[in-house]
Parts: C-alpha cells; sequence; structure tokens
C-alpha cells in the first residue's frame, strides 16, 4: 500500500491498443484485401479503359478521387460497423475492460488503426491512378487530399459505431452492406453525378457520402462541390455522432443480462 | 488492516432475478477468500462489481478504497478472461504483452510464462492452443501487472487433474508473496485445496462467511434414507446428529445429518421401525439448501 501507482499514459494505451488491432485485422488479410480490391478493380476496369476519361487529367482526378471516398467509407463502415460488434461477441472485450485503462483509449485506438487501413486503401488507388490515367495532383493538391481522408472517415466511422454497437456480427455485416452500396452509388461514387437523371442528383445532394465526394474532388482539381455540401456533411456527422452516442449507451445497459 | 475490498449492503438485480440481495463483504489485504455457491448463486455478478464492469443498484462497493468503475482504482486489480475468449490470432506473447502494458510495473514477458509453464508456446496463436493451455494463459494474464487483488472466476473448470495442480501451486505462489486473492468455485475440491477463508453465497446472499474448516463443517452433511410407516412418535429433525428431515414423493423420508451415525443409532435406540436404510454423501446443493434453510428459520 505505500507506493501509490499512476496509470499508463491515455495515448501510450491508444497505441497500444492501435498496434494490436492492427495485428489482428492483418492476420486475417481475407477481410482487408477485399477492402483494397474492390475500389481497384473498378478502376482498372470501368476508368481506365475509357480513354477519354483516363486522358484527360480532370476528370481521371476526379475519377480516382470518388473511388477513394468509396475506399475510405467500405473501410470505415467494414472495421468500425463490422468489427465493434464482432469484438463485443467476445469475452475478451468485458476482459479488457476490468484493465486499469477507461474505455477511451480501446475506442482512439480504433480510430487511428481505421484511419491507418483507410491511407493504405488509398495507395492501390494512388499507383494505378499515377502509371495508368493522366491524374496528377499539385503538391497543394495532395497535402488537401492527405487532409480530407480523416474528414471523409469521421462521419462514416461514427456510422459504423452506431451499427457496430446496436447490432450482431452478422446483421451488421448485412446492414454495412445494405449502407455502403446504395450509399455509394446514389453519392455519385461508383457513376459521377452529371450522368444521373435530375432527381437522382437532387437526392444526391442531400446525402453524405455525395457530399463528401464532392469535396474531395474540390480538394483535389478545383471542380468546385456545390453549395451546401459542408453543411450536408456536417449535419450528417452530427446525426452519426448522435446515433453512435445512443448506441453505445444502450449496449451498456443491454450487455450485463 | 486495510481492506482490499469492501461490499457495503450491495443490491444487484437484472430485471426480475435478483442477483445480489443486500450482501456486505469485506476483504483485507493478504487474505485468500474462496467464494463458494451454486451456479446462479451471485458469485459472478459479485466479482463483476468488484471489478467495475457493473454497477451497483444500491449500497457501495469500493475496491482499494476507491470505485471500481474509475480506471485508476483498478491499477493493482488483476483478472482473468474466459478462456474462449482470447483473440484468437494474437500469439501467447503478443497477448502477455497487451495486458503487461496496461500496468505501472509489470513482471517480463519471460518471468510470467516461466511461473505457468508457457514459454515454448510464446509464438503460438491463441486459436491453436488447447483448452488446458488456454486456461494457463488466462491466469497468466491476471497477474501479468503484479496486481494487488486477483480475481478468479472458476479458475479451473474442465481442466484435468495435473492441470489443475500446477494452476493451484502457482496461485499459492503468487498469493504467498503478499497478494489478496479471491476466487469462486462451485467446486468443494478447489475451495478446500485453496481458501483460509470460505464466503458461501446462495440465492444472491451470504449464507456462510467464516475459516474453510468451519464452512467444512457446515457443509459436509450426509443423507440418511428410510421408509418408516408412521413417524409421529418422533421428530426425526430433532434427532441427535440431524440437521433437516423431509419426506419425499414416494413416501421415503431424508434426513441430512452432520453426523450420521448419530442418527442411525439414535433411529436403534428410539426403536424407529424403519425399513430399507441407505446413507449417502450429500450433494455441495443440498448442504447449501440446508444453509439456506437455516438462515430463514434464524430470521424467522
Amino acid at each position: 500500500m505505500s507506493t501509490v501507482l499512476a496509470p499508463r499514459p491515455f495515448w501510450s494505451l491508444a497505441v497500444l491498443h492501435a498496434r494490436f488491432q492492427f495485428l489482428e485485422t492483418v492476420r486475417i488479410p481475407i477481410a482487408v484485401i477485399g477492402n483494397l480490391l474492390f475500389p481497384s478493380l473498378a478502376l482498372l476496369f470501368f476508368v481506365i479503359p475509357q480513354r477519354a476519361v483516363a486522358d484527360d487529367p480532370g476528370i481521371a482526378t476526379a475519377a480516382i478521387a470518388q473511388l477513394g471516398v468509396f475506399a475510405v467509407m467500405s473501410t470505415c463502415l467494414f472495421s468500425f460497423g463490422v468489427g465493434v460488434s464482432e469484438d463485443r461477441a467476445l469475452p475478451f472485450d468485458p476482459f479488457l475492460r476490468t484493465l486499469p485503462a477507461g474505455a477511451g483509449p480501446r475506442l482512439v485506438g480504433r480510430v487511428l488503426n481505421g484511419v491507418l487501413w483507410s491511407y493504405l486503401a488509398l495507395v492501390p488507388l494512388v499507383l494505378l491512378g499515377t502509371f495508368l490515367t493522366a491524374a496528377t495532383l499539385t503538391p497543394g493538391q495532395a497535402v488537401a487530399a492527405i487532409a480530407m481522408v480523416p474528414a471523409v472517415a469521421v462521419p462514416f466511422l461514427l456510422l459504423g459505431l452506431a451499427i457496430g454497437y446496436r447490432l450482431s456480427s452478422k446483421a451488421a455485416i448485412a446492414v454495412v452492406q445494405a449502407t455502403l452500396f446504395p450509399l455509394a452509388f446514389a453519392g455519385g461514387l461508383f457513376l459521377p453525378p452529371e450522368a444521373f437523371p435530375g432527381w437522382l442528383d437532387t437526392l444526391s445532394k442531400f446525402l453524405p457520402s455525395r457530399a463528401a465526394r464532392d469535396l474531395a474532388v474540390q480538394a483535389v482539381t478545383g471542380y468546385e462541390a456545390y453549395a451546401g455540401a459542408l453543411v450536408v456533411i456536417l449535419a450528417w456527422t452530427a446525426v452519426f455522432a448522435a446515433l453512435a452516442v445512443t448506441a453505445y449507451r444502450r449496449d451498456e445497459g443491454r450487455r450485463f443480462h | 488492516m486495510t481492506a482490499v475490498v469492501e461490499l457495503e449492503r450491495v443490491t444487484r438485480t437484472f430485471g426480475a432475478v435478483t442477483a445480489l440481495d443486500d450482501v456486505s463483504v469485506t476483504v483485507g489485504e493478504g487474505e485468500l477468500v474462496g467464494l463458494l455457491g451454486p451456479n446462479g448463486a451471485g458469485k459472478t455478478t459479485l466479482l463483476s462489481l468488484v471489478s467495475g464492469l457493473r454497477k451497483a443498484d444500491s449500497g457501495t462497493v469500493r475496491l482499494f478504497g476507491g470505485d471500481p468503475r474509475h480506471a485508476s482504482s483498478r491499477i493493482a486489480l488483476g483478472t482473468t478472461p474466459q478462456e474462449t475468449g482470447l483473440p484468437p490470432t494474437l500469439t501467447v506473447g503478443e497477448v502477455v504483452d497487451l495486458v503487461a502494458r496496461h500496468y505501472p510495473a509489470p513482471m517480463t514477458r519471460a518471468e510470467v510464462l516461466a511461473r505457468f509453464g508457457l514459454e515454448e508456446l510464446v509464438a503460438r496463436q491463441t486459436g491453436g492452443l488447447s483448452g488446458g493451455q488456454k486456461r494457463r494463459l488466462a491466469v497468466a494474464l491476471a497477474l501479468v501487472g503484479r496486481p494487488r487483488l486477483v480475481l478468479l472466476d472458476e479458475p479451473t473448470t474442465g481442466l484435468d487433474v495435473e492441470a489443475r495442480h500446477i494452476l493451484w501451486q502457482a496461485l499459492r505462489d503468487y498469493h504467498a508473496d503478499g497478494a489478496t486473492v479471491l476466487l469462486t468455485s462451485h467446486y468443494l475440491e478447489e475451495i478446500e485445496a485453496l481458501a483460509e477463508r470460505v464466503v458461501v453465497i446462495g440465492g444472491g446472499r451470504v449464507l456462510a462467511d467464516d475459516t474453510l474448516t468451519s464452512v467444512l463443517g457446515l457443509v459436509g452433511l450426509r443423507r440418511v434414507l428410510f421408509s418408516v410407516p408412521r413417524v409421529d412418535a418422533v421428530d426425526l429433525a430433532r434427532l441427535p446428529g440431524a440437521a433437516s428431515a423431509q419426506q419425499g414423493a414416494d413416501g421415503r423420508w431424508t434426513v441430512l445429518a452432520s453426523d450420521a451415525d448419530r442418527v442411525v443409532r439414535a433411529l436403534v435406540e428410539q426403536d424407529v421401525p424403519f425399513e430399507g436404510l441407505e446413507v449417502r454423501g450429500a450433494s455441495l446443493e443440498e448442504a447449501f439448501l440446508t444453509l439456506t434453510q437455516k438462515k430463514e428459520e434464524v430470521v424467522r
């Protein structure tokens, strides 16, 4: 009783959890490879063969940016939505909560891990874009793109948490897939919004995926996002944050039955 | 003596079920306490309150004098994960490191692995361990942070005899170094092997809290079974050596006895016309039931 021991610092615990979550993810590579591969395949099969798109620096860069938004979105929804619900099913999770660390470091570790995987998901897209299309970035735009990744990641990460804390892992996989693809399509991540009929374009402007896409495209090409894109994404971020917090609190009450 | 764990009039319900009903228990520094009780008695709920996983509905729970729900109160607490709950893709060494780095002055990886004979498994993924190896690792994780209090929930359930004895020895050694240990079990044998003090819990209440020897006397009951045409002359429950008497649906009487020989002698002396006499060991479950009944009689 003589020695007073202080808990380990918050950030070293957060990094510790991020590291071990990274290890856990990387050892089941199929989950990650799916995430990394799909956007690159879409680029390879649907964008690169269309030389009118691939050879135009502006349009090619925009196409890569929208697939990049998709890559970040799917990484966040899968690693947070499905990952959190799988963790909750493991008895290791309550064990970790008895260690001298709050829920904070583990959650922050998950965020760090999600952002890291988002960057990794962009690597094949950037490589394909550089070597097989006319896409280009000025140094300023490259910095903007790097800064955009966490900004795009946060709302979808919160949505993932809301799903992961509310649903069992089987239900979470289904809900993530049912959310991801319609949001991506209607948000103009597969087909550019210019190809949309008028009603879909209008609807699309209220979606977080469309707002994220337009802001990302603006950051790397200078094509102006529609007015209100920033408001739409901030509003959705607030909604998803509220949903995530409610889901987390309900889970605390329900888990213990 | 400093209290390591203090529960004061703690009640915790889950919907309509009362898991703990007005429980008060204090565990002092350096004690080795066994929580004994049938499944569903409230043992696991009690541990989850002490480890900060759950919150009491009423009453107070203190861990080293603080609220166990604050991470800083858990700095000297070690618990075990359920063996099925280890992250399958991490190796034994990695899981040990992950847990160790939450503590200010943990054991080295080599030391903790040696204590539990896990040295050769350091690079093995936990998903590939046998049940006994997982169980040893689980207990190792409870000790790696050099906690002053170790909570163990059914630590050796499902282990073979040899593995059980190795684990018991490791726990005795750790306790001998000055740590406080609180373990649950529904095996009397495990409690007998380890505990110095025993708290018996049943139906969410503390039924007995005493030294190992006294509790063993309380629960070491035998069953005396027989049929009698009529018993109006004798009160079977008040026979010397008897604790309680009950007539089953088939008409046979069961006398729970702390001293079965004296009961049989008394039956003969008092000329009770019994038939088909049997004497059997009472199960722990039955022993708990008698304890519960006695408690209710006292309350009445």
